[in-house]
């Protein structure tokens, strides 16, 4: 009986509208590329019968496979028991591993790839070492192993940080409880924490399982002839002997397909397995003694160094003298100076875009988390639905959507900033709205409905009352959405062209020249600026926890 | 302003479910009026539909004359207090008072006056410049009234707003409460489900079920003529015994025990419920010959709770019933003695068996 609409109708339709443009017809225009036979105009499934014919192509989705489980699983298998270790027990200078844990995670994993390379390469400092002292030859480094050490190494502390996080709502009094009943040590942490964690390590697990399916930039530097999915997509789609757009969104097509079948079995298993914890009792770190104490320090700090020996590494070589190509003795800023003059603008490109695409981030999920949770609906549903879909989109695929949809009329973005801060918009929104969410959640409802009755207006109640009650917690997501954005590379590669490079694609461009010294100064620069923003962060959230 | 409200056939449903199929109520200017029930019998909801944070699937909702169902939340003029207190957290106490006032772009003098007037009135004045976190619990609820008063509301809404308060403090507001609400001279709905607040503050009490109304009345009326037995036991204790009406004679009859009931209005013999109170049962020892005017039976339980003493006794037919004597020095009664019980008469209620209805009209 009451008026239907209001100004939140006009919300959620412009914010359907947005998606419907930016994401539902590129991924209908994809479809149709992968499905219609560019000659005569006909159906076709020639292309997913070549991609499944061709063991060439098809292998390198069971290689994507052997790499995402094997990450997955190992990458469960190293941070859950760190997370139990820092939870449960004193650990020496534990807030300084906690932020290098947070900051080793946060670099761009190619990066990490270069940097095992120059350490355990071929001409790699630790190889030549320990052959010419002696005579010991490494494992190689390349293929399928190195891309494992590298992504595990890069990805754990995204399941250290989930495990952390829910091991917080466990109330200590059900350990004690169990142990009173018998039930302690290493059986309570199977029979009675790995259950109650279950559906958060889920989560945890299809993060990493995602990334490390998506990362582009490792298996491209480390992977020599062990190729992946999307290097295969990224190859088909840029080859130099002319790109075939109908092949590259084939594969992107079964690329969601399989990101689909898996985030929806992720959903079904954690939502049969969830339990409502609300800790009273947090679990309090006590003194480990003996061999314990010995042991879980020498696992952390072990984990942890090898985690952010590849960023210490780089940072070094950021200052040693380069002679051209080759590495001379000595130190120098040479390599910062060449890196500001040569290509001082993706510096500026990667304060400008992400920022851009920050500011947009923050006011649509804002809103986008209001109307799902305080305007529950059909629409509203289908808008928070919509926009969780990039989540299981690869970066690749979301790179080359966008570049079919729109380097034709009607719109045409490609080659321009917008296009890749539409990109950076996509592939971060559905962070933003779930942490906003729950924070919004978090905000009785009827704070607000006291303003309504006290005469305000709807819009004037959700800037004066809700928005700033949701500050805090928006701004600590807008920060880690930042950092995400500044250190991405698999959908900025392929929406780039040269004057918006941006600090990642400037990395990887050096690297691929060769120009290791700018190359590394630019990384040193990428990680001063994400260790800036994570101590933002940390003031913000006032040691909250890290969520992505 | 006088505002009285006016609702006619209200209809509320969430989906599939009606959760208020047809309700009628007038509410008067300036009165205190109190919706009573049990858990989800649809008060909040009934409140919500008159603040417009509900939808209105049917019916009419006025106040005075005026037609609100369609109208803005924001232009009802309306007072609401919270159970939780919704205090804008970033807000400090004046700044939360103040907001009303603000929205009505009222001169920035006239905004701070009104506002002192109300921190005052609400004895808050001193922590004006507090946040609200530093509060304590009393001290936001007085916040909450302020803020809900110094607008001016035509109406009041409060849902539960003392439930949050610890025993003594709930006594203290609802004083406080009372009070406030006689010096504004404000209509007032308030919602709780502890009968004995709803006694204390309201002019007028609605008892609700199912989203059906069972009684409006003062408390006097419903403690005393409750319109059925579900407002009987709902308000107060009471025991329900069955018995049977006789019309020829004018006796109503139970257990062997009959007696006279003049006032009934009915002609025809039919089995009834009457509903005794605990307090309105005499009790006595059996006289020696063992003959007497009573109820007889025996005493099963006595529990002692100072001020009253609180007996539970066996009816013949097996029934336990339950009586409240207020406590002498020495009891004469103990757990196994056989006593007979006198009624006071006139308080007595009869309902119809099923207890739909009072036959006894007021
Ligand atoms: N948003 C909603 N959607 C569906 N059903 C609802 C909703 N809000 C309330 N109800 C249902 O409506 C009924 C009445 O709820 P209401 O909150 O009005 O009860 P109440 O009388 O205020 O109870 P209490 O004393 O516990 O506060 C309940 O059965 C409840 O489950
Ligand atoms: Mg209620």
């Amino acid at each position: 009986m009451r008026k239907k609409y209001d100004i939140w109708s006009l919300v959620t339709l412009s914010v359907l509208g947005l998606y419907a443009i930016f994401l539902i017809y590129p991924l209908f225009n994809l479809l149709s590329q992968a499905v219609v036979d560019k000659d005569t105009g006909t159906f076709t499934l020639a292309y997913f019968v070549k991609f499944f014919g061709k063991p060439y192509y098809f292998n390198t989705l069971l290689n994507s496979f052997k790499v995402t489980f094997g990450v997955t699983i190992l990458t469960i298998l190293l941070g859950m028991p760190l997370a139990y270790i820092f939870t449960r027990f004193e650990i020496f200078g534990k807030s300084f591993l906690r932020i290098l844990i947070i900051l080793s995670s946060m670099s761009a994993p190619f990066i990490g790839a270069y940097s095992w390379i120059l350490l355990l390469g071929r001409s790699g400092v630790i190889t030549t070492f320990f052959k010419n002292a002696f005579g010991i030859h490494f494992p190689s480094i390349y293929g399928f192993s190195g891309i494992l050490v590298v992504l595990t190494l890069q990805l754990y502390p995204l399941i250290f940080l989930y495990v952390s996080g829910a091991l917080k709502n466990v109330d200590n009094s059900l350990l004690e409880a169990s142990e009173n009943l018998g039930c302690s040590g290493m059986k309570r942490f199977f029979i009675i924490i790995v259950p109650l964690i279950g559906p958060t390590l889920f989560a945890g697990g299809l993060l990493v399982f995602m990334r490390s399916l998506a990362d582009f930039g490792t298996p491209m530097l480390i992977g020599e002839g062990f190729r992946t999915f999307p290097v295969t997509i990224f190859n088909e789609f840029i080859s130099e002997l002319g790109g075939d757009d109908g092949f590259a969104a084939a594969i992107s097509i079964i690329a969601i397909i399989i990101t689909t079948i898996i985030f929806l079995v992720q959903k079904y298993l954690s939502t049969r397995k969830t339990f409502s914890m609300n800790s009273m009792n947090k679990i309090r770190p006590v003194k480990a003694r003996g061999l314990t104490k010995v042991l879980i320090h020498v696992y952390s700090y072990a984990l942890i160094s090898l985690s952010i020996m590849p960023q210490v590494y780089i940072i070094y070589t950021a200052f040693r003298k380069v002679n051209g190509t080759v590495m001379v003795p000595g130190y120098s800023l040479g390599n910062f100076s060449d890196a500001f003059e040569k290509v001082g603008r993706s510096i500026s490109n990667t304060i400008i875009i992400p920022g851009i695409s920050l500011i947009i981030i923050v006011i649509l999920a804002a809103l986008i988390a209001y109307i799902t949770v305080r305007r529950r609906n059909i629409l509203t549903g289908i808008a928070d639905t919509v926009s969780m879909v990039p989540f299981i989109i690869p970066g690749s695929v979301v790179g080359i959507t966008l570049l079919i949809a729109f380097d034709k009329p009607p719109i045409l973005l490609s080659g321009t900033m917008t296009i890749m801060v539409i990109g950076l918009v996509l592939r971060r929104l559905p962070f933003t709205i779930r942490s906003s969410v729950a924070v919004l959640q978090q905000i009785p409802m009827n704070v607000e409905e006291a303003a309504l009755s006290l005469g305000s207006s709807k819009l004037n109640a959700f800037y004066k009352i809700t928005m700033p009650m949701m500050a805090a917690g928006l701004i600590s997501g807008a920060i880690l959405s930042w950092v995400t954005m500044i250190s991405e590379l698999s959908t900025a590669i392929l929406l780039y062209v040269g004057r918006t490079k941006t600090l990642t694609v400037e990395i990887y461009t050096q690297i691929i020249r060769g120009n290791y010294g700018i190359a590394a100064a630019l990384s040193t620069i990428l990680a001063v600026l994400t260790l800036i923003s994570l101590l933002i962060f940390n003031k913000v959230s006032k040691g909250d926890d890290l969520s992505m | 302003m006088s505002v009285g409200i006016s609702i006619k056939n209200a209809l509320k449903k969430y989906g599939e479910n009606t959760i208020i199929p047809d309700l009628s109520i007038e509410i008067r200017d300036k009165e205190f009026f109190t919706l009573l029930g049990p858990s989800g019998c649809g008060k909040t909801t009934l409140l919500r539909m008159i603040a417009g944070f509900n939808t209105i699937e049917g019916g009419e909702f006025r106040f005075n004359e005026k037609l609100i169902n369609e109208m803005e939340v924001s232009k009802r003029n309306i007072g609401m207090v919270f159970q939780n207190y919704a205090i804008f957290p970033h807000y400090t106490v004046r700044q939360n008072v103040e907001f009303g006032l603000k929205n009505r772009k009222l001169p920035k003098d006239e905004i701070r006056m009104a506002t002192d007037e109300f921190l005052e009135l609400m004895q808050i004045l001193e922590y004006k410049d507090r946040m609200p976190e530093r509060l304590s619990g009393g001290q936001q609820q007085r916040v909450a009234l302020a803020r809900a008063l110094v607008i001016k509301p035509d109406v009041l809404l409060m849902d539960e707003p003392l439930s949050n308060l610890d025993a003594k403090l709930r006594m203290e507001m609802r004083q406080v409460i009372r009070d406030l609400q006689k010096d504004v001279g404000i209509t007032t709905i308030y919602v709780t489900h502890d009968q004995e607040e709803a006694m204390a503050i309201s002019d007028r009490i609605a008892v609700m079920k199912d989203g059906v109304i069972q009684h409006v009345g003062t408390p006097r009326e419903i403690y005393h003529r409750p319109s059925n037995v579900f407002v009987a036991t709902f308000i107060g204790r009471t025991n329900l015994i069955e018995a049977d009406y006789s019309a020829a004679d004018k006796l109503v009859s139970m257990d062997r025990f009959t007696f006279p009931m003049e006032r009934l209005p009915v002609d025809s013999d039919m089995p009834v419920t009457l509903s005794i109170r605990p307090e309105d049962f005499q009790m006595s020892a059996m006289s020696a010959s063992g003959k007497s005017g009573g109820l007889i039976c025996r005493i099963t339980d006595v529990v002692f709770l100072g001020l009253n003493t609180h007996y539970q006794v066996e009816l013949s037919s097996g029934q336990l019933i339950e009586i409240i004597h207020e406590s002498v020095m020495d009891s004469p009664f103990k757990i196994g003695d056989e006593v007979q019980l006198t009624l006071k008469s006139e308080k007595i209620n009869i309902f119809t068996r099923d207890g739909s209805r009072n036959l006894i009209h007021a």
